[in-house]
């Protein structure tokens, strides 16, 4: 390879999620000091030139970010290897840690769950963490956001097939004013929309996503403004869509670092759920091909796992 | 510790035959159906349950209930169920109750474990084909829906860790939140529903340190209404229970007439955990034993079952 392209080939190995760990040890293993002077001066956002003493230093910022790359590979394999009890719970400390930004999280593992998933979460939210799930919840969010995130985290629905459809579509009814009257009271204070959502079983908040269809003559989740709100009526009536969505989001090259974790959050929490409906969905959506997406953006070792995670499914 | 006096091995289908005989015919052999499933524990009735629908081809609760009548019957049909599903029916029953009485759904939520709540919301799915949540929610309204909701659907951490920080500093906010009459009930049901129940034993105790009145009182004092009420109930069951049946089981026998529904479920529902310190607890309390108090305000076989589930011995 002439030294052009191997510039070429390290710059990409360094760019995208992980790293590629084959090009680093093939290419830079063998660059002589030149090479890899060359290397310095060429790839001016990883290096800052100091022209006073004539030397290129690494950018302090870049190498934490290159080290977030890093560690990619090793954290998925941990989160893959983690019981999902512990996974989850995990991840509902680090959501509230980290503020709304991450609130998300909370939705989709409270929604995309079943309930002995969640109830599982719970019980190793204990044993890490000495307090329960919702009185965790609870306390850190003080906001508007408060009364449903408690209400989701708490749920234990009901899994099996029987749905009354005349309740259906008088909950279709009752959300339809809710979001007509929003000027007059926010979404997140009505408190029927509320137990609609965080008490009834996903068949049922299906039959009445269908029906308000048909009502209003949109999907559900379209005509609710709050964010926490859509993305609980998408995860419990189209988790396949959601997921689509947030992985379309993460496979971006300029992404910020909490959208680029949700990429090993989702292929990882659903390779033995439903990767392959997302991959059906993925590809409607988007006309490409998830594991191709992936192959563009990811790099060595972590891609090569996630793309074993997706093909398994 | 439990009342209930059971044999350490029987046989369930002994059992089942001579249960048989008894309800066979004209009329039913109470006194027989007493001293077998009078003294079964919860394993070994839904043993019998079990053998009598292999023998006999038929659901043994439902021959009960067609064949015995009245508190008797209501009392046997509460006891027969394996815990979980009993308190499941009681919580369904007090939904559906005319008075809407919902002190049966805090005291189930807040008397229980955790675990043991959970394994009655399980029952709930498997019974009625909903969950517990989504039918509380849909019989209540306002802060007493958000109330009892938060209850029934929380999964309290079992330790027995205190923060005292926390437990003066949520002592104050429930001391506020009580005064802002309403505008805060908001904050009442966060730690109410979320709490672990030492951390909460021990606000109620730095309540009563620092603003020299209990809690329960302060509420009382505050407002009548049922969310007050509700709180109320919450925190009797959380800080004592025995004291908390005590009371129910005193306010079920004093006065005119009987209270059959919460005498029975007391003595249904705890006679296999600890009746034996409740009934203490109430002779202190009344200086009246409470199997003297019970064989005077009831009678016929109603009393006898509630007699043999208390340990009495004929």
């Amino acid at each position: 390879m002439a030294f052009n392209q191997e510039l070429e080939a390290l710059t990409k190995a360094f760019s995208g999620h992980g790293v590629d760990e084959k090009s680093l040890v093939t290419i830079l293993g063998k660059w002589d000091p030149l090479e890899r002077e060359s290397f310095r001066k060429n790839t001016p956002h990883s290096f800052i030139e100091d022209h006073e003493r004539h030397f290129q230093r690494w950018d302090d910022h870049y190498v934490r970010l290159l080290k977030h790359e890093f560690v990619r590979f090793k954290n998925a394999v941990v989160l893959w290897t983690m019981h999902p009890w512990e996974r989850d719970a995990r991840l509902v400390k680090e959501a509230l840690k980290k503020g709304p930004s991450a609130y998300g999280v909370l939705v989709e593992v409270a929604c995309t769950r079943s309930s002995e998933e969640l109830l599982g979460a719970r019980k190793a939210y204990h044993s890490l963490f000495d307090h329960s799930i919702e009185e965790d919840v609870a306390s850190h969010i003080h906001g508007i956001e408060r009364k449903l995130l408690v209400a989701l985290v708490s749920a234990y629905r009901y899994e099996g097939t029987k749905v009354k459809d005349e309740t259906a579509k008088s909950e279709a009814k009752i959300l339809s004013n809710a979001i007509k009257n929003v000027h007059k009271k926010p979404i997140n204070e009505d408190d029927e929309v509320i137990r609609i959502l965080a008490t009834r079983s996903n068949k049922h908040l299906r039959a009445v996503y269908k029906h308000y269809k048909e009502i209003a003559g949109k999907n559900l989740d379209e005509d609710l403004d709050d964010l926490r709100f859509k993305e609980t009526v998408q995860c419990l009536c189209t988790p396949q869509i959601y997921f689509s969505k947030v992985l379309n989001a993460a496979l971006r090259i300029d992404v910020d670092k909490n959208t680029k974790k949700s990429l090993t959050r989702v292929i990882v929490t659903r390779a033995d759920i439903d990767i392959k409906d997302i991959k059906t969905e993925y590809h409607n959506l988007y006309g490409v091909s998830l594991p191709q997406n992936i192959e563009e953006v990811a790099r060595g070792n972590y891609k090569d796992f996630l793309l074993n995670l997706i093909a398994r499914g | 510790m439990a009342t209930l006096i059971a044999p350490s091995n029987h046989s369930p289908a002994e059992d089942a035959e001579a249960i048989r005989k008894a309800v066979k015919g004209w009329g039913a052999d109470e006194k027989a159906i007493i001293s077998i499933l009078g003294h079964r524990n919860a394993s070994q009735r839904t043993q019998i349950r079990e053998a009598y629908q292999n023998l006999f081809q038929e659901d043994l609760i439902k021959r009960l209930e067609s064949e015995l009548s009245g508190d008797f019957e209501r009392a046997m049909y509460r006891w027969i169920w394996e815990p979980a599903e009993r308190e499941a029916l009681l919580a369904n029953l007090a939904l559906k109750s005319a008075d809407k009485n919902y002190q049966v759904i805090v005291e189930i939520s807040c008397v229980l474990s955790p675990e043991e709540l959970f394994v009655v919301r399980r029952a709930y799915h498997n019974k009625y084909k909903r969950s517990l949540e989504e039918d509380v929610a849909a019989n209540t309204t306002g802060h007493l829906r958000q109330l009892l909701v938060g209850l029934v659907s929380s999964f309290r951490y079992g330790g027995s860790e205190v923060n005292a920080k926390l437990a003066e500093s949520e002592a104050d906010a429930l001391h506020e939140a009580i005064k802002n009459k309403n505008k805060s009930n908001g904050e009442i049901i966060r730690i109410l529903t979320t709490r672990s129940k030492t951390q909460l034993v021990a606000t109620f105790n730095r309540y009563r340190d620092g603003h020299g009145i209990a809690i329960t009182k302060k509420l009382s004092d505050e407002g009548s209404d049922e969310f007050h009420k509700a709180a109320n109930l919450a925190i009797s069951c959380i800080n004592d229970r025995k004291k908390y049946y005590e009371k129910v089981l005193r306010n079920a026998i004093e006065g005119v007439g009987t209270d059959e529904e919460a005498l029975t479920r007391v003595i249904v529902t705890r006679a296999e955990k600890d009746l034996k310190e409740i009934k203490e607890v109430y002779y202190k309390r009344n200086s009246v034993h409470l199997e003297h108090a019970v064989a005077k305000e009831t009678s016929g076989d109603y009393k006898k079952f509630l007699l043999t589930l208390m340990g009495k011995e004929d």
